[in-house]
């Protein structure tokens, strides 16, 4: 086995609407090596929410294979799915996904809750650590309408973050956001990536985005037709301190 | 440990919704407290009709004649006409008889008791010493009769309480001389209250004295009208009952063909009637206020199938960080479970606290029963998991892409 996070061969999903099969992905390969930072980029119809879902273990491929830190999704039942999401992979949504009327805190306990084998002290030291990482840790009993965009999309991260996963899988997480916070949560994202060494795969439709991260792949059709190490890596921590100071901030 | 975080999210889950998991609790509230209620007043009319028909004596045996003989041109007569009991019947089923502990015989007279100044329409019962076991009437004041008084037909008495307070008032009657159509009695005891029987008789109206002396000073008859009997215990009064006609059988000389000149009827045959009917009464109640059970368990049914709806996207969340199917269902089960047996709670509390109200307010005796808390209590913990199954499978079964894109 190798020590790749992620290792993409010959995968296919097709989906049968009705009588005719529609193809979303027609044989994608790829590996993602630990303390990347890949953006998966390509517009509606490339294949690119489904590429996120087989990331995700939300879906499995019709053929090929995909492996998880090792492990052969493809072979997985859906229970066995459930336990390698919480085991191996952290979410963050576009659209935050909070629980409503629930402390920040117990949002990012939530994953732990469903692993039996963490103890509710372990539970709570980590939620802490975790909202700490995001700096939040001085909002942990704030509900999520108390909080600002940003900050709910940093409760989310820290939930992502709690169960010590093996990649981080983003979805749009800065489309419900605007420019200043985005490049709020992108320098953490980088800082993550960069000090922590976590693995982070980015789908994003906005090259902007892209421009942070250290290796793109882009689909076309179900295909990959561009995958390039991005030598020039913004830094949107510079980024940030370059903007002009809103008038209203 | 897994568990036991499920019922962590469910509780949490609740708690966010707060008001909607009371008002499905309402269903369930209302349900189990008017099936505790009902069931109350059903058993509570019971066990009163049931206490008083035991105070006239619950192993008590009556024999009285049948007033369907017929005598000489064919004419019936009332039953107290009838002589076909007599003394020499008490003598054999004294010696015969093998269920029954006590028997008296039974004269009674109507007339005025007077005393001084003051005189009450009343009843004379002659009895022997036996009767007050077999009614099981205590005496409140004095001493009973005896067998010597009865033997000397001595004019002694024991007056009832109704009787005391018209012609004593608060004056002590024990040692007085009261006049009972015109012939003089001692007041030797006074009879404890026995209150309405279950028809309405006033039983404290009236005066207890020895047959002999009722029979020879106020009657003058050898026969008597009635026997009292008392069996061993309630459930040997069928037998008491067989075993005291065929003594009466061989002692009136019937032959087989002849129907029986008497009568028994046993106190135990009453309560039964009595009771079946208040039975009927408990069950009606009760079918009537388990359908509020059931409705309120639909209620649960409806507001989990609107809730899972409403949190498909928290499932699709859930269900992305890694919580099974099993999870899930267990999750919206024991939120199901949790709104019943809540509610079952309060409506248990509610139910005797609405019965007591009743006792209260309108005097109707209740009687809550254990049975029935326990019943509706298990019944609203399954309608949580039967009602809630359904709409927690469906939660289970959601396709976690789909339940994330749910809007």
């Amino acid at each position: 086995m190798s020590n790749k996070i992620v290792s993409i061969h010959d995968l296919k999903r097709e989906f049968k609407m009705g009588v005719e099969i529609v193809r979303a992905l027609k044989g994608v390969s790829f590996d993602v090596e630990p303390g990347e930072f890949v953006t998966i980029m390509g517009s509606s119809g490339s294949g690119k929410t489904t590429m996120l879902n087989i990331l995700g273990c939300l879906d499995k491929p019709s053929d090929g294979t995909y492996l998880l830190d090792g492990v052969d999704v493809g072979k997985l039942s859906r229970n066995e799915l459930a336990v390698l999401r919480n085991h191996k992979i952290g979410f963050v949504f576009q659209a935050y996904n909070l629980l409503a009327r629930t402390s920040a805190l117990e949002n990012v306990e939530l994953p732990l809750l469903y692993n039996s084998s963490i103890s509710s002290r372990t539970r709570h030291e980590r939620a802490v650590k975790a909202l700490e990482a995001v700096k939040l840790g001085d909002r942990l009993d704030h509900l999520p309408n108390q909080l600002s965009g940003g900050q709910q999309q940093r409760v989310a991260i820290a939930r992502a973050l709690v169960n010590e996963p093996v990649m981080i899988l983003a979805d749009e997480a800065t489309g419900n956001l605007d420019t200043r916070t985005s490049y709020e949560i992108m320098a953490l994202f980088q800082e993550l990536n960069q000090q922590q060494g976590k693995t982070i795969v980015f789908v994003t439709h906005e090259p902007d985005i892209a421009a942070f991260s250290s290796r793109t792949i882009t689909l076309k059709d179900g295909k990959v037709v561009k995958d390039t190490k991005n030598t020039q890596v913004r830094s949107a921590k510079e980024m940030l301190a370059a903007l002009p100071v809103a008038a209203d901030y | 440990m897994k568990l036991f975080n499920l019922i962590r999210i469910a509780l949490k889950a609740l708690q966010r919704n707060k008001l909607r998991a009371f008002l499905t609790m309402l269903g369930i509230i209302i349900g189990v407290a008017s099936v505790i209620a009902m069931v109350a007043i059903g058993q509570g009319s019971k066990q009163s009709i049931q206490d008083q028909l035991s105070s006239m004596g619950s192993n008590m045996i009556t024999i009285r004649p049948n007033s369907n003989q017929t005598v000489g041109g064919g004419a019936r007569l009332d039953a107290t006409g009838l002589q076909s009991l007599t003394l020499d019947d008490i003598k054999a089923i004294q010696k015969q008889a093998t269920y029954i502990t006590a028997v008296s015989p039974a004269v009674q007279a109507k007339g005025q008791a007077i005393n001084g100044a003051l005189n009450w329409p009343t009843t004379i019962q002659g009895v022997s010493p036996d009767y007050l076991t077999i009614r099981n009437w205590p005496l409140k004041d004095g001493i009973t009769f005896t067998q010597e008084h009865v033997n000397k037909a001595d004019k002694v008495c024991l007056i009832g309480q109704t009787v005391v307070e018209n012609i004593f008032g608060s004056e002590d009657p024990v040692g007085k001389i009261i006049r009972f159509n015109k012939i003089p009695f001692k007041v030797i005891g006074v009879l404890g209250e026995k209150g309405e029987n279950a028809f309405g008789q006033d039983q404290d109206d009236i005066i207890i004295a020895p047959y002999t002396t009722v029979q020879k000073r106020i009657l003058a008859i050898p026969y008597i009208q009635n026997i009292y009997a008392s069996a061993i215990d309630e459930k040997s009064s069928a037998q008491a009952t067989a075993e005291i006609t065929d003594i009466l059988r061989t002692s009136h000389k019937l032959k087989a063909i002849d129907d029986d000149d008497f009568l028994v009827r046993t106190q135990a045959e009453l309560i039964n009637t009595f009771s079946s009917t208040s039975q009927l009464l408990t069950v009606l109640l009760a079918a009537i206020a388990g359908i509020s059970l059931v409705v309120g368990g639909i209620g649960i049914m409806n507001i989990m199938y609107v809730s899972v709806t409403e949190r498909t996207k928290e499932i699709g969340l859930r269900m992305s960080i890694g919580a099974q199917g099993t999870d899930i269902l267990f999750q919206f089960l024991i939120e199901a479970i949790l709104i019943s047996i809540t509610g079952g709670i309060i409506g248990v509390i509610l139910g005797i606290t609405a019965s007591r109200l009743v006792t209260l307010f309108l005097s109707w005796p209740t009687l809550v029963s254990q049975s029935s808390i326990m019943l509706s209590f298990m019944v609203c913990a399954i309608t949580g998991v039967f009602f809630g199954y359904y709409p927690a499978q469906k939660a289970s079964r959601l396709d976690p892409i789909e339940a994330l894109r749910y809007e």
